[in-house]
């Protein structure tokens, strides 16, 4: 179990308990807990309704090129955007934190 | 005018298995999507990924799944109204509906089953503040005649083919081209990626990356655009016509204003048959919501069978439906 902190579009923060032992994505994790995150594509980083900024000073695996593909149709695109759908949780991901791009 | 006993709306997987098991029990079907083809997000979104739990096919391609399902609906003869987006639905006197869509085209069901997946495509517009200000008056999120654009100015955001495309198709007819992207790479197929390169390089058009379209400007019609860059900050970009092209999303549009209980945009649903809150309306497949709702298209298989034979009965009022197999029967289609 890991805790990471999700900042919604309204600069509310959200302390989540997440499990890293059922292969769940931030974008799962986000809309499991109600966080208003469509992931429309279900997580084929096809669609980029689950993008937000990485705010902590956690090292991720870089973006592959599916998911930059994705972040070019996504907008207000930063240098710490990331799609949530592909961010593994994992135990070195505690402390994350992450704000939720504009829709 | 068009008529049918199933006005089907939404061709994705779910609307099109419906034809099928409509024409099992003699119904017939017309489908209604805002796509210009068949398939919806199957074949708009991702026609080359692997589906894994469709019951029997270990694994399908997406795009093959759409080819199977159409060959599968094929004897039944559904009839299309692809590329318009469904509007508004009325109730005529003789307890029919009448659905008609942006363009106008009528058509008159007794039955109508929502398939609307996930909502209907529509451009991805760009969050700009003032931007619905310059709809039609110079910003466009889809070029339709290309000749709209002789001797303008345009500036063209996004990285993908249609952005690519665009930008090698009007460069001999617009006045100037500019491209606009946020990175330096290009997503789209790599020979319009070479032949944009090759373009810039002759100054044939102007391609900026590492940036994007922050700012609109204009008195009554677009003007000017502001560019802003990593490295050089905004700038502003005398421009006719702004043409973002950043794919499409889903919204679930029109059908929200019809009268039917809605929840987190889904639709609501009585599992006995998938019928909604207003009689001779269904939902099926991902724009459904019930108790235990799982968005797969196996369930939205299951959901339009079960819907099916309630459209039957309240169009055979005084009939019994018995359950024939298909294994007994073989599948007998339309003749016309």
């Amino acid at each position: 179990m890991i805790k990471i902190t999700v900042i919604d579009r309204e600069n509310n923060p959200h302390e989540i308990e997440a499990p890293t032992d059922m292969s769940l994505n931030l974008m799962e994790i986000c809309k499991a807990s109600e966080l208003p995150v469509q992931g429309t594509c279900g997580g084929m980083a096809l669609c980029s309704t689950c993008h937000c900024y990485i705010q902590s000073k956690h090292e991720l695996p870089e973006a592959n090129d599916a998911e930059e593909d994705m972040l070019d149709q996504a907008f207000f695109v930063e240098d710490n955007s990331r799609l949530g759908c592909q961010i593994k949780l994992s135990d070195d991901l505690d402390g994350l934190v992450v704000k939720l791009a504009p829709e | 005018m068009i008529e049918t006993d199933i006005l089907i709306i939404g061709a994705g997987p779910c609307g099109l298995f419906t034809v099928f098991e409509a024409g099992l029990v003699q119904l017939r079907c017309h489908l209604i999507d805002t796509l210009p083809q068949p398939g919806g997000q199957l074949t708009e979104i991702y026609p080359k990924k692997p589906i894994y739990d469709i019951p029997g096919l270990p694994d399908i391609l997406a795009g093959d799944l759409v080819k199977n399902l159409l060959e599968q609906a094929a004897p039944f003869k559904p009839g299309f109204t692809l590329g318009e987006r469904t509007e508004t639905i009325e109730k005529l006197e003789d307890g029919r509906f009448k659905v008609t869509t942006n363009l106008g085209t009528e058509h008159i069901a007794p039955v109508i089953a929502i398939a609307g997946g996930l909502g209907c495509f529509e451009p991805r517009k760009p969050p700009i503040v003032n931007i619905a200000d310059f709809e039609r008056k110079g910003v466009e999120y889809i070029i339709k005649d290309p000749e709209f654009y002789r001797d303008k100015k345009v500036v063209i955001a996004g990285g993908g083919d249609s952005a690519l495309d665009w930008t090698i198709f009007l460069e001999e007819i617009a006045e100037e081209v500019m491209l606009v992207h946020r990175r330096k790479q290009f997503r789209g197929a790599p020979d319009s990626v070479e032949k944009v390169m090759q373009l810039a390089e002759a100054k044939k058009i102007t391609l900026i990356t590492e940036a994007q379209v922050v700012g609109l400007g204009g008195n009554g019609k677009l003007e000017n655009v502001v560019i802003k860059t990593k490295t050089e900050g905004e700038k502003t970009q005398k421009t006719d016509h702004f043409v973002p092209l950043f794919g499409l999303s889903p919204k679930l549009g029109p059908i929200a204003e019809w009268g039917l209980n809605i929840d987190k945009n889904a639709i609501e649903v009585d599992t006995f048959d998938y019928r909604t809150n207003i009689p001779g309306i269904f939902a099926i497949g991902d724009i459904n919501t019930y108790p235990g709702k799982l968005k797969l298209i196996l369930c939205g298989f299951h959901e339009a069978t079960l819907m099916v034979q309630s459209a039957w009965k309240q169009l055979n009022p005084d009939k019994k439906l018995t359950l024939k197999y298909t294994t007994v029967q073989g599948v007998t289609g339309f003749e016309s």
